[in-house]
């Protein structure tokens, strides 16, 4: 309905795919994106690309439109108009082939709860032409001890990595990851890190979506910031936000009042204080904005156009 | 490389050898649900030493004018094996799909190359197989037990086995058919158990067909139950009984062609309303 063209032929549209110039590199590409529900947008005029190997985390807050555009992507739900290509593949053609060649962990599954952790994977390793071994995926995701025990009995994190094990058992080119830590205590969560490092020098190719900005920091390449349907920034985590938003926060104590200024210089600013207060200004701090606080600024900016930007700056220093 | 995949995976062998990799996985669940066991294993066995034991009174009873003394258990074995036949496939399979659709294990399994025939390989599998033990366990506890007597005809045991397995193909296709109706996963054994009980009360299991009002046997005769614990009662009766019957014989070939009818009822409607998740527009 949405596709036009070639597109209507499988394919067609595949053999274009692998022959279009400089796109074998993407696993993922997504073009103008629509969904609709009634009149409603959940996602609109979306468009990124995902390189192969490379990890890109989609961000935003609830009900933006990061679930609905990810389950697209993965076959569950189909477009109202645009292009999207999963492993040249459109994901509503994808077949038994396409999907052995991805790993899905969904926001929220059922488990089996009446299967062991080792029974389930030996199950799901059974559905795969080049399955992983068992055992390691067990070991990988810390659940040795457990191996033997049903599901059911297992506390919210250990089942989580049960759906992040059953989500890697099959080798997958492409894995994607719907907030795969949440209901994780730290140090599980940084195990988990450590866990997708490998799997990404693996050569992996990880689409994350998550709440945890420390998390995409950690691991993506690049992020997106998805709001309400439309994607509102996307890039690489290093310079994500423009040097406007990067740029760094001085704030200090003056006559009881708190103040803070962002600056391109900040030594150079401080200095000034110095010079200006003749003396070691009080609680003096540089800080450069994390990817949270840029993340949390691009959100409520979006959420109320009329917000002063040092409030905001406020605000994320207090939730950080 | 991938087109010699798609090969290997799309193959209808391959699909088979999955499917029966399912088989042994689903039983092993179906025995670690108290529920199932309990309310779809269990049950008919449990009803009919109940019946037995509480209608039995002393020895063999005359049903009719003219007809053979019988025990109760006879008479209600029939009936019993017919019920175990509906609750292994239907009520089985329609509450165990609905569940999985609901917690998420469907969808979960509809990300992975796992084929929709292999599932369902593994789910006929998991019927088969606990239908069959069913009705073993019923006949030991019904022979050694209560102090049935079994058939000792080649004939009667092959209207057995047909009944027996048309029923159950019957039932399991009409099962994953209703496992589309549960809204929550709540809903599905609140749903389902009390329509299949007031489904064997009214068919001829826990009571004698011949007693209920003409009408509502008429009503019983549109749905498949009533059909099978007929041919059940054929199997295990002695003949005469069939004067009991609505017009005074067994009538098999019915039973054969209202199975066959809701046979394809069900597969038409399991075909259609099948979905690994609720797929949107």
């Amino acid at each position: 309905m949405g596709d036009a063209g070639p597109a209507q032929w499988p394919l067609v549209r595949e053999w274009l795919t692998r022959n279009a110039g400089g796109m074998e590199n993407d696993a993922v590409r997504v073009r103008n994106l629509r969904k609709t529900y009634g009149s409603r947008a959940a996602v609109d005029d979306v468009s990124f690309e995902i390189s192969a190997g490379e990890t890109f985390a989609l961000l935003g807050p609830n009900g933006a439109g990061k679930s609905t555009t990810v389950e697209i992507l993965e076959g569950y739900r189909r477009r109202t108009s645009g292009e999207v290509d999963v492993l040249g593949v459109d994901p509503n053609h994808g077949g038994l082939d396409w999907k052995s060649r991805l790993g899905i962990v969904l926001q929220s599954t059922g488990n089996a709860a009446t299967f062991t952790v080792r029974e389930q994977l030996r199950q799901f390793a059974g559905y795969y032409p080049r399955a992983r071994d068992v055992e390691e995926v067990i070991a990988a995701v810390g659940l040795q001890e457990k191996a033997n025990t049903r599901i059911a009995k297992l506390s919210g994190g250990q089942q989580r990595r049960v759906d992040v094990a059953l989500g890697i058992i099959g080798s997958p080119e492409l894995l994607f990851l719907d907030e795969p830590t949440t209901g994780f205590d730290p140090q599980a969560r940084r195990e988990f890190w450590a866990l997708i490092k490998r799997l990404q020098n693996d050569g992996t190719t990880i689409l994350l979506t998550t709440h945890y900005l420390d998390e995409a920091a950690q691991l993506a390449d690049r992020v997106a910031v998805i709001d309400r349907g439309r994607l509102q920034a996307i890039g690489p985590v290093a310079t994500f936000g423009g040097d406007q938003a990067r740029m760094p926060v001085v704030s200090w104590t003056e006559a009881g009042t708190r103040y803070q200024e962002r600056v391109a210089r900040p030594a150079e600013f401080v200095r000034a204080l110095v010079e200006r207060l003749g003396g070691e200004p009080e609680d003096v701090e540089i800080r450069r904005p994390s990817l949270e606080d840029i993340y949390l600024e691009m959100v409520t900016e979006a959420a109320d156009e009329s917000v002063v930007p040092s409030a905001a700056a406020t605000d994320t220093e207090v939730s950080a | 490389m991938s087109t010699v995949v798609m090969a290997r995976r799309g193959a209808p062998a391959n699909l088979i050898t999955q499917g029966v990799r399912r088989v042994g996985y689903e039983i092993r669940g179906y025995t670690r649900s108290f529920e199932t066991v309990f309310f779809t294993f269990l049950f008919p066995i449990l009803m009919l030493g109940l019946f037995s034991v509480v209608f039995g009174g002393d020895g063999a009873t005359s049903y009719g004018p003219g007809l053979p003394a019988i025990p109760a258990v006879q008479m209600y074995l029939p009936g019993l094996l017919a019920a175990g036949v509906l609750l292994s496939g239907l009520q089985n399979l329609a509450i165990d799909i609905a569940l999985e659709r609901h917690d998420g294990t469907l969808k979960r399994l509809g990300g992975t190359p796992l084929a929709p025939v292999s599932y369902f390989i593994g789910k006929i599998g998991q019927v088969l197989a606990t239908a069959i033990a069913q009705v073993i366990a019923l006949l030991l506890f019904a022979v050694f037990v209560l102090g049935a007597t079994l058939p000792d005809t080649v004939d009667a045991w092959m209207t057995f086995a047909w009944v027996f397995l048309l029923g159950l193909s019957t039932s399991a296709l009409l099962g994953i058919a209703i496992s589309a109706i549960p809204r929550s996963t709540r809903g599905a054994s609140a749903v389902v158990i009390p329509v299949v009980l007031i489904l064997q009360f009214i068919s001829g299991v826990y009571m004698f067909f011949w007693l209920l009002p003409e009408w509502l046997q008429n009503v019983a005769n549109l749905l498949p139950l009533a059909w099978m614990a007929k041919g059940m009662r054929a199997v295990f009766l002695p003949p005469e009984y069939a004067a009991l019957e609505q017009n005074g014989q067994w009538d098999l070939g019915m039973t054969a062609i209202v199975l066959a009818i809701w046979l394809v009822v069900g597969l038409v409607l399991s075909r259609v309303t099948f979905r690994w998740i609720r797929r949107d527009a």
